[in-house]
């Protein structure tokens, strides 16, 4: 770490991980000091999605109180649900006028660059202290073509294997295995015990983009190149294809209509042995279902042949619209909830869901208190942004909303198409999107 | 008791009190105040809507930005887009099969509910239960009636030994398309039962007791008098019907988002898709506007049809 030792953090975090154990307010807020003018009189509005666990909610409203607390400025927090964030803040560029700050996901800041504020000075603080961004959370803030931030990247809620150990175990593993070919043999063999995998096939905006990105890109595979030429239909593709397909011979029927939540319901009824999710089966395990709960176990990602983590992971990140009459009451707002004595408790509370975007916070100690939550501290390396490797953006977006790459996947394992014509009818698409 | 009769005013006598008595006495006047704030609210939510919508497919808008005129690039751009041409016929499966079947079962429902049998009066409250429920609430109870893994249907069939496996309704091509097909045709039946209901009985029970003196059976009865009387309710119920279904969202973003692959598509959720997610106001608004020329056709089909049964 450059600017913070990992003893200081340990000490700053201890303080905010015991508040949010005690459930009150971390301590941080008296001593703060802003770093920018306040704007007389600023109250704020934030547009958030709903946690995923309801600790998140929970602490991340006792955080912002703090803020109230410690600058005056309150905050409103209006709380909806994942997918409709992208359509709320969407209306909000488009008519000027609504919450001050957004938290979003993917790379929702670059369908409209313009009317974001320039939040460079908090980021550029944030990763001076905190040891820099994963190279993931700057391409979801980072604009390269006006070398300004226009969001500050938060986090990712991470996805990881979550396994029934026993029945792995029955079939013949140890671990769950740390490649393709080994995960493959895996849900195999659990097949042949009468315990299927299960992921999503259909238009599940998390659960189906994670796994088939992950193993398109462990593949080689990808949608466009750097110059955002479509090459979809490659050698690289094809092999990823064949093995999805192999893949889904393995998993329980019925997987091609999941949407995200499916995965979830169907392993906490012990119809699945192995699934690709946030660490929301496991939590959810842990308080109503007692008695699957110890037979629980999370694992990276495997990696493909292409030798290191492809990680596709939902991402979230804040930014700012122009027409907010208090931008740097807001950016005050992102650089307070990004500071170590907020982020700890936050992220013990929710044990890990979000993974933070800032490489320092992989030391706090929530990370190894439970091997099952540990593999949630590493999703965010090797984490591929959307519409990998071309820049982010509208066609990015377009592509990912149109479910081009998950279709494919859908296409060739439950639907009959060779892994070639899967392939040509991504390309037909996106080339449609690339090149409007 | 006064000695002066009333006299009431003649044809000739000039309305009394202030000007704007006057004014609202005088029905060139008072028509149009009546009917200004409906034209008002028809004009701000319906007029200027639609072309503005109009107005943004034919731009390159995107969220946020300002919007330029490109004329019909956006609808050229869809002629060449694969899941557009997959919106395009499922939205026309979609609601042909829907409105077929509606129509049909509700006529049918309605002639059973028309006649007098212990607990009629419940049978007809029970029957407007699916129109009354609130769509996402129907649409997440279908949902898990038609899980793959949890569905009390196949449940049940299974139970009954007449399926090995779980259907996989919502997974596969065809049973998804058709799944949402029985969904919105459940939800709908109600609202045609109960129009014709209404109209039946709108029909004079003279007639039908004439014709039965006259030895007509119950298909000629029903052919010559019940439906011929029938046919300008169903015009309405039809055109209506025909409306919602085309734009019919929730039901199909709740279930299955367009999936699998694009076989559940509508134009609906793909100008959501493309124009609220994806940031393309313009191409959004193409598809939406592109709805307007076949629900028009829609409806001249319709009008036509009922127009010659008479």
């Amino acid at each position: 770490m450059s600017d913070i030792s990992r003893r200081a953090l340990l000490q700053m975090t201890a303080a905010g991980a015991l508040a949010a154990g005690a459930g009150i307010g971390p301590v941080f807020a008296e001593a703060y000091k802003p770093m920018l003018p306040i704007e007389k009189g600023a109250s704020l509005q934030l547009l958030r999605w709903t946690g995923f666990i309801d600790a998140d909610d929970k602490q991340w409203k006792a955080n912002t109180e703090a803020f109230t607390k410690a600058t005056g400025v309150n905050v409103t927090i209006q709380d909806v649900s994942w997918t409709d964030i992208q359509a709320k803040s969407g209306l909000s560029a488009q008519i000027g006028s609504g919450p001050d700050v957004v938290m979003g996901f993917y790379d929702t800041p670059f369908i409209y660059p313009d009317k974001l504020v320039d939040v460079s000075d908090v980021c550029t603080y944030l990763e001076k202290k905190y040891d820099g961004f994963y190279d993931v959370a700057k391409s979801y803030g980072y604009d390269d073509k006006t070398k300004t931030w226009i969001a500050v990247p938060m986090g990712g809620p991470g996805a990881c294997v979550t396994y029934r150990e026993s029945w792995l175990k029955e079939a013949g593993f140890d671990s769950f295995p740390t490649d393709f070919d080994g995960m493959l043999k895996a849900a195999r063999a659990l097949k042949k015990n009468n315990h299927p995998i299960g992921l999503a096939l259909g238009h599940a905006v998390g659960d189906a983009n994670a796994w088939v990105h992950t193993v398109l890109w462990g593949f080689g595979g990808k949608q466009v190149d750097e110059n955002n030429k479509v090459v979809i239909n490659s050698k690289e593709t094809h092999e990823a294809l064949k093995y999805a397909k192999a893949l889904y011979e393995t998993m329980i029927p019925g997987t091609g209509s999941w949407l995200d939540v499916n995965n979830n319901q169907a392993f906490l009824a012990g119809q699945i042995s192995m699934t690709i999710n946030g660490i929301s089966i496991w939590y959810v395990a842990k308080q109503k279902f007692p008695e699957m709960f110890p037979d629980i176990r999370t694992a990276p990602v495997p990696v493909g042949p292409v030798g290191h983590p492809t990680n596709f992971n939902l991402f979230s990140q804040a930014f700012i619209f122009k027409y907010s009459k208090y931008p740097n009451a807001a950016k005050e707002y992102l650089r307070f909830m990004n500071e170590a004595p907020q982020v700890a408790p936050w992220v013990t509370g929710m044990v890990g869901y979000v993974t933070p975007a800032l490489k320092a916070y992989s030391k706090l100690p929530i990370w190894t208190e439970n091997p099952n939550i540990t593999p949630y501290r590493d999703v965010l390396v090797g984490n591929y942004a959307d519409g990998y490797a071309g820049s982010p953006g509208r066609a990015a977006a377009t592509a990912l909303n149109d479910f081009i790459v998950v279709n494919m996947f859908a296409d060739a394992c439950a639907h009959g198409a060779s892994p070639e014509d899967a392939a040509k009818r991504a390309e037909e698409k996106l080339k449609q999107i690339y090149n409007a | 008791m006064s000695d002066t009769a009333p006299v009431s005013p003649g044809p000739q006598a000039r309305p009394s009190g202030s000007w704007l008595r006057r004014a609202f006495d005088r029905p060139n006047v008072l028509g149009p105040l009546l009917a200004a704030p409906a034209a008002l609210i028809l004009l701000l939510l319906l007029a200027y809507p639609l072309v503005l919508g109009i107005w943004l497919s034919l731009s390159n808008a995107v969220l946020g930005g300002t919007p330029k005129f490109v004329g019909l690039a956006n609808y050229i751009q869809l002629f060449h887009d694969s899941t557009y041409r997959e919106a395009v016929f499922y939205s026309f499966f979609y609601t042909i099969c829907s409105e077929g079947l509606k129509l049909s079962l509700g006529l049918g429902l309605a002639l059973l509910l028309n006649r007098r049998f212990r607990g009629y009066r419940l049978a007809r409250a029970i029957m407007l239960l699916p129109w009354v429920a609130p769509t996402v609430l129907s649409a997440l109870a279908w949902g898990w009636l038609l899980n793959p893994q949890f569905s009390a249907i196949s449940w049940l069939l299974m139970k009954l030994g007449l399926i090995h496996q779980y259907i996989d309704f919502l997974g596969q091509i065809w049973p998804a398309r058709i799944s949402l097909i029985v969904i919105n045709m459940w939800r709908g039946i109600p609202y045609f039962a109960m129009g014709y209901l209404a109209g039946l009985t709108a029909i004079p029970a003279s007639l039908i007791e004439a014709a039965q003196i006259d030895g007509a059976g119950s298909w000629t009865i029903f052919r010559r008098i019940t439906w011929p009387l029938l046919l300008p309710v169903t015009t309405i119920l039809l055109s209506f019907s025909t409306i919602w279904t085309v734009t019919d969202f929730q039901l199909i973003w709740t279930m299955t988002r367009g999936g699998p692959l694009n076989a559940t598509q509508v134009f609906t959720t793909l100008a959501y898709q493309r124009a609220i997610n994806g940031g393309s106001l313009g191409q959004g608004a193409a598809i939406a506007i592109s709805v307007i020329p076949i629900m028009l056709i829609l409806a001249i089909v319709a009008l036509r049809t009922t127009r010659e049964g008479k």
